[in-house]
């Protein structure tokens, strides 16, 4: 296990090490680059300045990255638009972003297995042919368009404001008001976030339940006289979990980038909405910093799932 | 031997006739099958692969998948009641506890993210309402039985910690934890090496002695039948072709079948010669030559054989389904 | 079979298996109708032209916000162009994205794959590493940072979509190289001295097309949607040329008043990527014989 750790923690090293080059050969050497405008007469040379300062540009290239990372690190790069750090301006806003996205990974996990194993265990009648339908749709489904079928849907039957993080503070609200009030702006978003999720992991979790309950240890449970529901919920369901695991890796990566649109949509003060204001602004020391974070909390994530799956399978574990 | 011991047969199988209902057509799987097993005695069910004999073994446990597989005609009594009958609640009590049944696989058939202790005493807890202490015990005691050693250092073990003997003998005393009346055997020693499968023939032969169960050991090695089984039912096809008690099937084989598979059999006494195999191939399941099912690899074919597949009485107890069987072999 | 110059016979799709898996496959209907869907968008999309009833540039402020009529089946937009028309034309914009981007992340994901696959050691350590990394990045945001660096342009979102989604196809094409270059006829054909770049091309790229067909059919659908999810935030194909996340990013100032604007373009977006994805599980299931008999 240990050993497996560490040959994990080398891969996760040298693709930090990875992430962290694109990123930079993303911002400075790609064509239409903040760097390259730097030759653009009509760029101001207020922001020429800017640039040189975040991106030692006097400096030879190589050593360009190196501090380029060290500002990274240490909270140096400062925003275009505002000057202020962009570690300070993430930092106001990255929770807002996890609390949608571990709501949404809540929501996912809590509804997509169960569906699945519903799925496998009705497999081939009409509610499971349905359950197929409806992840087809989901995963097909473009969330903006969602969001705002279900934002004029909600408005016009509840008549609630559901954009940002709450409504603004009536007077009269009690404690139990406002955090109903949080509940309900979490909702929407979060649930609209979860919704592709939701398909990939119910179908993913059907497939590898059909695919365990053929396999001859089940049958052995079987043979045995355990009553089908042991069989499906302890024999089947924890070894067709186990690949489940790994999937918590590759929805981290989705969620980060539906957060984007989820967040533009719905007024939520997240990284998702900084980063895609940043865009607009060409804010490039934040989008870099953005992506490079995104990528990072990817990695960890893989990272995690690759433990677990090590703690769960007991042939990796002592493999 | 066996009619010392008790009249009544422990499990009597009647016409049974297993069909699966595919996409590509209707496969024959079990067609007339009878036969019975009286109570510590072992019965040898031999055939090519293809031949039916799994599924007439998972049939008894009622483990063949529904759909795409339907019993459709026939009836399995055990001690007197029939098994297809029951509700699927009273079924789970026959199985792993009347009934038990050790597979083919050993590498595949333990659950590889359970320990070796946890898969035992859950039949134990199960069937024999122990708690966790005494069914460990019980465990423990099965494990040393199989002759395992540490059984309880191996209690902790994952299958894949293990060897295939050893996987074979975990699943041994599994299924034997609840002192079943009668044990399905589906080719437990054919994915082991050898010299493992004497020693597993072997202790499946002295823990029946012990216990005093019946034993119905599925095999396509007469070699394996020979050493252990008390009488021997030869299938083809989906039909039995020859049954009777061992000795007369090995020395005074009435059906041109068995007499082919005991040809191919490979004998240490000869150093001369190739080794005879049945010519042609086992038939498509779902295209089965009309008449006797075998006639097309026969050596002892005739126009009649083309007209039908009667059973013959050769004497009390052997039965041949070949209308030349007297000319045999 | 077919007979290689080299005298070695290696194995194709032959016949029988294209018939089963034509069996299987039509077997599932879903699938089918999506496969009908893609035909029909195709036809619409060639035929544009003439199916359009009105010029889908041409503005006529005195009919904008027109509700769906016999006269404009959808409506018009706000500024009274035919949106039928212009969604008729979309579809173009929405295939040719689709296509045009898987065709390029294909193209490099194969090649990346093959490469690793084939030579393995250094050379498939260091490209994985870099598929790893790739994989890391929100492939929505990286796409919408290029863009958004490039300038938006429907040639550059397609190249830039291309570059971005490759990685899936390369790590089960060297899967597909590692298994297929230790079989006999791989060996063999390595044996009798054939080039490696004619064994790749000759005797492995052909058997692990099947898969590729699979992937491409199911990224065409995520192309898609990333274009109008581009679009929606603005960098997507640029108005006045229609596309379907255009008419639909335009329509949503209006969609208290204007509910056509946004349900349709919406309803086109999720319909086609629906076909493609349903298509390419299809393909899946019809291919992969372990997948046979278990939907």
């Amino acid at each position: 296990m240990s050993t497996y750790i560490a040959r994990r923690l080398i891969y996760m090293f040298i693709t930090l090490v990875g992430i962290s080059i694109i990123s930079w050969v993303i911002i400075t050497q790609a064509p239409g680059s903040p760097i390259a405008l730097t030759m653009d007469p009509k760029v101001s040379p207020k922001i020429i300045a800017q640039m040189e300062k975040n991106y030692d540009l006097d400096k030879p290239i190589y050593q360009q990255y190196f501090l380029w990372l060290e500002r990274l690190f240490t909270g140096k790069l400062y925003s275009f638009k505002d000057g202020r750090p962009v570690m300070r301006k993430i930092a106001e806003r990255i929770w807002n972003t996890l609390l949608l996205n571990v709501v949404s990974i809540l929501i996912i996990f809590s509804l997509a297995i169960p569906l699945g194993i519903f799925s496998a265990r009705k497999r081939y009648t009409f509610l499971d042919h349905l359950g197929t339908f409806g992840a087809y749709v989901g995963i097909s489904i473009p969330s903006f368009w969602l969001a705002y079928l279900l934002i004029l849907a909600t408005v016009k039957l509840f008549g609630y404001p559901v954009l940002g993080m709450r409504t603004f503070v009536e007077e009269g609200f009690t404690t139990v008001d406002i955090v109903m009030d949080h509940l309900w702006h979490l909702m929407l978003p979060s649930i609209i976030l979860a919704i592709g999720g939701i398909a990939a992991l119910s179908r993913y979790t059907r497939s590898s339940m059909l695919e365990v309950i053929r396999q001859d240890y089940i049958r052995t449970a079987k043979a045995k006289g355990l009553p089908e529901e042991t069989v499906y919920y302890k024999h089947a369901l924890r070894n067709a979990l186990l690949p489940v695991i790994t999937l918590f890796g590759f929805i981290v990566p989705g969620l980060i980038g539906g957060s984007i649109i989820i967040e533009t949509v719905f007024a939520w003060p997240g990284i998702g909405r900084l980063a895609y204001q940043a865009v607009l602004a060409r804010d490039y020391p934040v989008v870099m910093t953005v992506l490079t974070i995104s990528a990072v909390l990817t990695l960890i994530g893989n990272f995690v799932a690759d433990v677990l799956y090590g703690v769960a399978d007991p042939r990796i574990r002592y493999g | 031997m066996r009619q010392d011991l008790q009249k009544n047969p422990l499990l009597e199988i009647r016409d049974l006739t297993i069909h699966f209902f595919t996409e590509e057509g209707v496969v024959r799987a079990v067609e007339n099958v009878s036969f019975e097993i009286y109570p510590g005695e072992i019965l040898g069910l031999v055939g090519e692969s293809g031949c039916g004999k799994t599924v007439t073994g998972l049939s008894l446990l009622r483990l063949i998948p529904i759909p795409p597989g339907r019993v459709v005609n026939g009836d399995i009594l055990f001690d007197g009641r029939s098994l297809l009958n029951l509700e699927e609640k009273e079924m789970e009590k026959v199985r792993g506890n009347d009934i038990a049944m050790i597979f083919q696989e050993p590498m595949t058939s333990l659950n590889p993210v359970f320990t070796i202790g946890d898969q035992i005493m859950e039949a134990i807890i199960l069937h024999q309402r122990l708690d966790k202490t005494e069914a460990k015990k019980k465990a423990i005691e099965m494990l040393h039985r199989v002759k395992i050693s540490s059984p309880e250092k191996r209690m902790d073990s994952y299958p894949h910690q293990l060897s295939g003997g050893m996987r074979q003998r975990a699943m041994i005393a599994m299924a034997l934890s609840c002192q079943p009346k009668l044990l399905v055997a589906d080719e437990p020693t054919t994915a082991l090496d050898v010299t493992i499968q004497a020693q597993i023939l072997h202790l499946i032969k002295e823990i029946q002695g012990e216990m005093g169960m019946s034993v119905i050991l599925i095999t396509h090695d007469l070699g394996v039948i020979s050493e252990i089984a008390d009488r021997v039912a030869v299938m083809y096809a989906g039909r039995i072709f020859e049954y009777g008690p061992i000795e007369a099937i090995f020395t005074r084989m009435r059906n041109p079948y068995t007499y082919g598979l005991m040809r191919s059999i490979p004998q240490l006494t000869e150093t001369r010669g190739r080794l005879y195999a049945i010519p042609g191939q086992v038939p498509d399941p779902m295209h089965l030559p009309v008449g006797c099912k075998f006639h097309p690899r026969c050596h002892m074919m005739i126009e009649d054989c083309k007209k039908g597949e009667p059973m013959f009485q050769v004497n009390g107890d052997q039965f041949s389904r070949c209308i030349r069987w007297k000319e045999c072999c | 079979m077919v007979k290689d110059d080299c005298g070695l016979r290696y194995p194709q799709m032959m016949e029988s298996q294209l018939k089963v898996f034509w069996r299987y496959f039509k077997r599932n209907r879903l699938a089918i109708f999506g496969l009908i869907v893609i035909a029909v968008l195709f036809l619409i999309a060639g035929l544009a032209a003439f199916l359009a009833p009105y010029d889908p540039g041409q503005t006529n402020v005195a009919l904008k916000l027109n509700r769906p009529s016999p006269h404009h089946y959808l409506g018009t937009d706000q500024l009274g162009r035919d949106v039928f028309s212009r969604m008729l034309y979309g579809s173009r914009i929405s295939l040719s994205v689709g296509f045009v981007a898987v065709a390029i992340s294909i193209f490099i994901g194969i090649l990346v794959g093959a490469v690793a696959g084939y030579y393995g050691g250094w050379t498939d350590n260091i490209l994985m590493r870099f598929v790893d990394t790739m994989l890391c990045f929100p492939t929505f945001f990286l796409i919408l940072t290029v863009v958004a660096l490039l300038g938006p342009g429907i040639f550059k979102i397609m190249v830039v979509i291309g570059i971005t989604s490759w990685m899936g196809t390369s790590r089960f094409v060297r899967a597909e190289f590692l298994s297929l270059r230790e079989r006999d006829f791989t060996q063999a054909a390595k044996a009798l001295g054939v080039k490696d770049l004619r064994i790749i091309f000759r005797h492995i790229l052909p058997n692990a097309l099947a898969p590729v067909f699979v992937t491409a059919t199911l990224d065409v659908a995520t192309a898609i949607l990333v274009e109008a999810g581009l679009s929606f935030l603005g960098f997507g194909v640029q108005p006045p040329a229609p596309s379907w996340g255009n008419i639909l990013t335009e329509g949503r100032t209006y969609i208290f008043d204007a509910w056509w604007l946004t349900v349709f373009p919406g309803l086109a977006i999720l319909m086609t990527v629906l076909s493609f994805n349903l298509l390419g599980e299809g393909l899946r299931d019809a291919i992969d014989p372990r997948l046979r008999g278990r939907r």
